[in-house]
């Protein structure tokens, strides 16, 4: 069972600026080869735990200021980008960020740098089978490229890294619910084909958690809720909060001071 | 009897005037006014000419930089020009004084709106320029103001520089350091409330704005380029005022001073003083002349002493060296300058000895 | 019209040394998007380590102009470690002021180490380096400059456009966070983009000192010259900086010789100002990709 833990987060707290407490003691398990998708509103510290693990945090001055993560059993809280990117975790990051001026193709070169010097070519056309989309349009610049198109530059362009485990923020975002669909089954294929541990933060929480294994919940830096993906679609609060069907069935309204109180209860 | 206000021990502001309020305490007003009275009291009293020039210069570079620090601290367009902004000045006032005869008191204001109109040219481009690219569009404007001065001759006598008459204030001849300083003064304690007040109103704040986030502020219905323009006006007019006293007090103008390195005096004040704050700007135009002083009696005590005689070597580059020393380990250890320095101190000593 | 021909030939010559001042200066903003007022004093530190090298050293030229790209690059790799590295988040305005304190800094010291004198090199370019046909002659000088010059343009053409170090240096340019979270070591960018542009200002010093002679304020004011180059090329493109240190080279000359000397210096500022109005992000510049 010990085996197939890939990475293990224990408890920790992050500090923006050493004054802004973001994460109060998080602690999560990824398995191996499993996707993991982590849900909240927005504010509730999900993208911070993605950038406490992939390194991120220290650019923008915050820090891990309490416990450990472990990754293959190794801690790698606090180390920099360059050497978690190294040991094969690659955050996409929230809000699709092409390097407009770099062609496709370019763009997907620069996935690369973890391993600079390897040959490449044959990763090139894997992203190209997952995506086709971007086939036809390697030769033009990024920045001219629509939503969907740069979502799945970013994707292809981690994919180029060989990472072993993948953290998409926020995939589905300002995209139109057919591209959302379509993003969802290449990430479902990626971690089928590949073996790629993934872990998902997602507002869309019904497709999200469709094609996770298992999910967590978080409110204000806690994870409140946790299980396994088949069982927080069936709970009641999350039905209620996160899928938009109250337990009757109909949609819920902010005038519902019940739904207000049982909100109050997990934190 | 109106109550004192002291520092308060959390934010209690209920309205938004005491947001705008000058002074947070009655004190801090009282010990501005002490100051001022102990400036007149005691520069008088100094007899050597040179104290007193140092002390004008000072004050002429504040009135300058003051300027600079609204168009670069509060509206964040990075200007190289503002030297020859400074030099603009001073040729409009030797002009209008030799050529048209025109009084003291008339040709500083008007070589203040002169240098503001020229500043406003110069400031075209950053209706479609932003950043480094207006910063290089500025020092084109620094190399070709320059040329200018050299070279029309009919208007500037060239190399040969123009010398002014005497300066008289309502009949009263402006004479002497000690003179100019009293002119000098009142017109920086004048300029700077100016200044101060530019900034609590919405002019002041569509400036502020303009520098945060332009194209938010455009968003929020400010025209940003008109007050671009705005801005690069009323700090070319205080480069023009400055620019003007200094040429009455220097008797002559010639156009070497006016070169790039002294833009980068002058930016090298605001960043030294602090970016978006007028007092600092007084305080990095003080630093900045002392530290020039300072330097120039230095390497002339090694000259002289011919310590380094044998060697055959110039020591006046020295005086380049420590400038730029300067520069470069102000923004590596307190890129907000004296002024921030100043607030710390302060705090530090109001809250003594609980620092907590 | 052999007056023309002759000014022709020259503002190329003039224009192209320029343009390889100028490379190095696009370099560190492509990858850094730092405005480098200490390029001057790059060219000028190059051209007194050579100088040293081959006139106080005695070393033989081809090893002296090796040893001097060599120190070029460290020093960069320093310049860049020391003062540079800090600052990577600041606003624009240190950036800018930072280098022209080390600008300041740089010429002080030269200053005091060599004095503001001319000084020169020993000839050592062979005669038969140079071109005489009918009208026109150019110096060998010149015929080195060309060589060189294209040989380190179309090196850095390849380089940026097809190995993946280049393509890693342009995606910091581009958007450093996405490259962070891609693992490309944004630190060793940046440095190495100084280094490189080191070594390029320092090899452009080499030849202006050459051709000119090696002066502090000479070498340091065609730091300054380098903004109206790059801007008319597009501050990010390479290509497009010899381009325009032609045209600004063509430009001065041709003042120079038809209309006056006096304004020869001057025209490039006022070409400048008129580029930014029309054209702000020059004749080959990337055209700034906005999406809301």
């Amino acid at each position: 069972m010990e085996d197939n833990i890939l990475l293990q987060i224990n408890n920790i707290s992050v500090v923006y600026s050493d004054v802004i407490q973001v994460l109060k003691g998080v602690s999560l398990t990824v398995e191996k080869n499993h996707i993991v998708s982590l849900l909240g509103s927005n504010g509730s510290g999900k993208t911070t735990t993605l950038k406490a693990i992939s390194g991120l945090l220290k650019p923008e001055n915050g820090k891990v200021t309490d416990g450990t993560i472990l990754y293959s059993g190794e801690p790698i809280q606090n180390q920099s980008p360059e050497t978690i990117t190294r040991a094969g975790i690659i955050q996409v990051l929230e809000g699709r960020q092409p390097f407009k001026y770099l062609t496709i193709e370019e763009n997907l070169r620069v996935g690369t740098a973890t391993r600079w010097g390897k040959p490449y070519r044959q990763d090139i056309d894997l992203v190209y089978r997952y995506f086709p989309a971007l086939l036809a349009r390697r030769k033009s610049l990024a920045g001219y490229c629509s939503g969907g198109e740069l979502q799945m530059l970013v994707m292809g362009r981690a994919l180029m890294a060989h990472p072993e485990l993948l953290l998409l923020d926020e995939p589905s975002l300002g995209l139109a619910p057919l591209v959302v669909k379509e993003i969802f089954r290449i990430i479902k294929r990626i971690n089928e084909e590949q073996g790629t541990t993934i872990v998902l933060v997602e507002q869309n929480a019904n497709m999200a958690l469709q094609i996770a294994h298992t999910g967590y919940v978080m409110e204000n830096g806690k994870i409140v809720m946790e299980g396994r993906a088949l069982d927080l679609i069936e709970n009641p609060d999350i039905k209620e909060f996160y899928l938009g069907m109250a337990a009757s069935g109909d949609s819920r309204s902010y005038r519902d001071v019940k739904s207000y109180r049982r909100r109050k209860r997990w934190l | 009897m109106k109550k004192l206000r002291f520092h308060p021990c959390g934010n209690f502001r209920d309205h938004y005037k005491q947001e705008l309020a000058i002074f947070e305490t009655d004190f801090g007003r009282l010990m501005l006014w002490i100051g001022i009275g102990l400036l007149f009291a005691a520069v008088p009293t100094l007899s050597s000419p040179y104290t007193l020039y140092v002390v004008n210069t000072v004050g002429i570079t504040s009135i300058a930089a003051i300027g600079l620090n609204i168009l670069v601290g509060y509206t964040g367009q990075i200007s190289l020009g503002h030297g020859a902004f400074f030099g603009v000045g001073a040729y409009a006032a030797a002009i209008l004084a030799t050529s048209a005869n025109v009084p003291f008191l008339i040709a500083v204001p008007a070589a203040g709106l002169i240098t503001a109109m020229v500043g406003m040219i110069f400031g075209i481009p950053s209706g479609r320029l932003k950043g480094l690219y207006l910063t290089i569009a500025t020092l084109a404007g620094q190399f070709i103001i320059e040329y200018t001065i050299i070279h029309w001759e009919s208007l500037t006598m060239g190399t040969r520089g123009i010398t002014l008459p005497e300066a008289s204030l309502l009949g009263i001849r402006v004479r002497g350091d000690l003179g100019f300083f009293y002119v000098i003064f009142i017109l920086l304690i004048a300029m700077t409330w100016i200044a101060v007040n530019i900034m609590r109103t919405r002019y002041g704040r569509a400036f502020i704005a303009i520098r945060d986030n332009d194209r938010a502020a455009e968003g929020m219905g400010i025209p940003i380029f008109q007050y671009k323009l705005l801005s690069f006006g009323i700090s070319s007019f205080y480069a023009g005022i400055a620019g003007a006293i200094w040429a009455y007090y220097m008797i002559s103008v010639t156009a070497e001073p006016f070169n790039l390195m002294l833009s980068v005096e002058y930016i090298a004040m605001i960043i030294i003083g602090g970016l978006g704050n007028i007092p600092g700007a007084i305080l990095g135009a003080t630093f900045i002349t002392l530290l020039n002083e300072l330097l120039r009696w230095f390497t002339g005590i090694l000259i002289n002493t011919n310590l380094f005689a044998g060697l055959g070597l110039n020591m006046a580059p020295l005086r380049e060296f420590v400038f730029g020393l300067t520069i470069v380990l102000f923004i590596l250890f307190e890129p907000r300058g004296l002024a921030e320095i100043w607030r710390i101190l302060r705090s530090s000593f109001r809250l003594w000895p609980f620092s907590y | 019209m052999n007056f023309f021909m002759q000014l022709l030939v020259n503002g190329i010559c003039v224009g192209f040394l320029y343009g390889i001042s100028a490379m190095g200066f696009v370099m560190i903003f492509k990858s850094s998007s730092v405005l480098n007022f200490a390029h001057g004093e790059l060219i000028a530190i190059g051209a007194f380590l050579f100088l040293v090298l081959v006139t106080w050293a005695q070393l033989p030229i081809a090893l002296s102009f090796f040893i001097t790209l060599a120190g070029c690059f460290a020093l960069g790799f320093i310049v860049e470690r020391l003062f540079l590295r800090p600052l990577i988040g600041e606003p624009l305005i240190f950036v800018i002021m930072l280098t022209v304190g080390l600008a300041a800094m740089f010429k002080g010291l030269i200053l005091l180490i060599f004095g503001g004198n001319l000084h020169t090199y020993p000839r050592f370019l062979p005669a038969s380096l140079g071109i005489d046909y009918g009208p026109v002659n150019i110096p060998p000088v010149y015929v080195a400059t060309l060589i060189i010059g294209i040989t380190f343009l179309v090196l850095f053409g390849l380089f940026f456009k097809y190995s993946s170090q280049g393509i890693y240096m342009r995606s910091v340019a581009d958007n450093q966070r996405a490259a962070l979270s891609l693992g490309v070591h944004v630190r060793r960018v940046f440095a190495l983009s100084w280094a490189i542009a080191a070594l390029v200002a320092g090899m452009s010093g080499i030849v202006l000192g050459i051709i000119n002679g090696i002066n502090v304020h000479d070498l340091s004011s065609i730091g300054l010259k380098v903004f109206p180059v790059v801007i008319l090329g597009g501050l990010d493109s390479i290509g497009g900086a010899i381009i325009g240190g032609i045209i600004i080279g063509l430009l001065e000359t041709f003042t120079g010789g038809y209309i006056s000397p006096s304004l020869r210096d001057v025209v490039p500022y006022i070409v400048l100002v008129f580029i930014l109005m029309v054209k702000p992000y020059g004749l080959f510049g990337l055209v700034e990709i906005e999406r809301v």
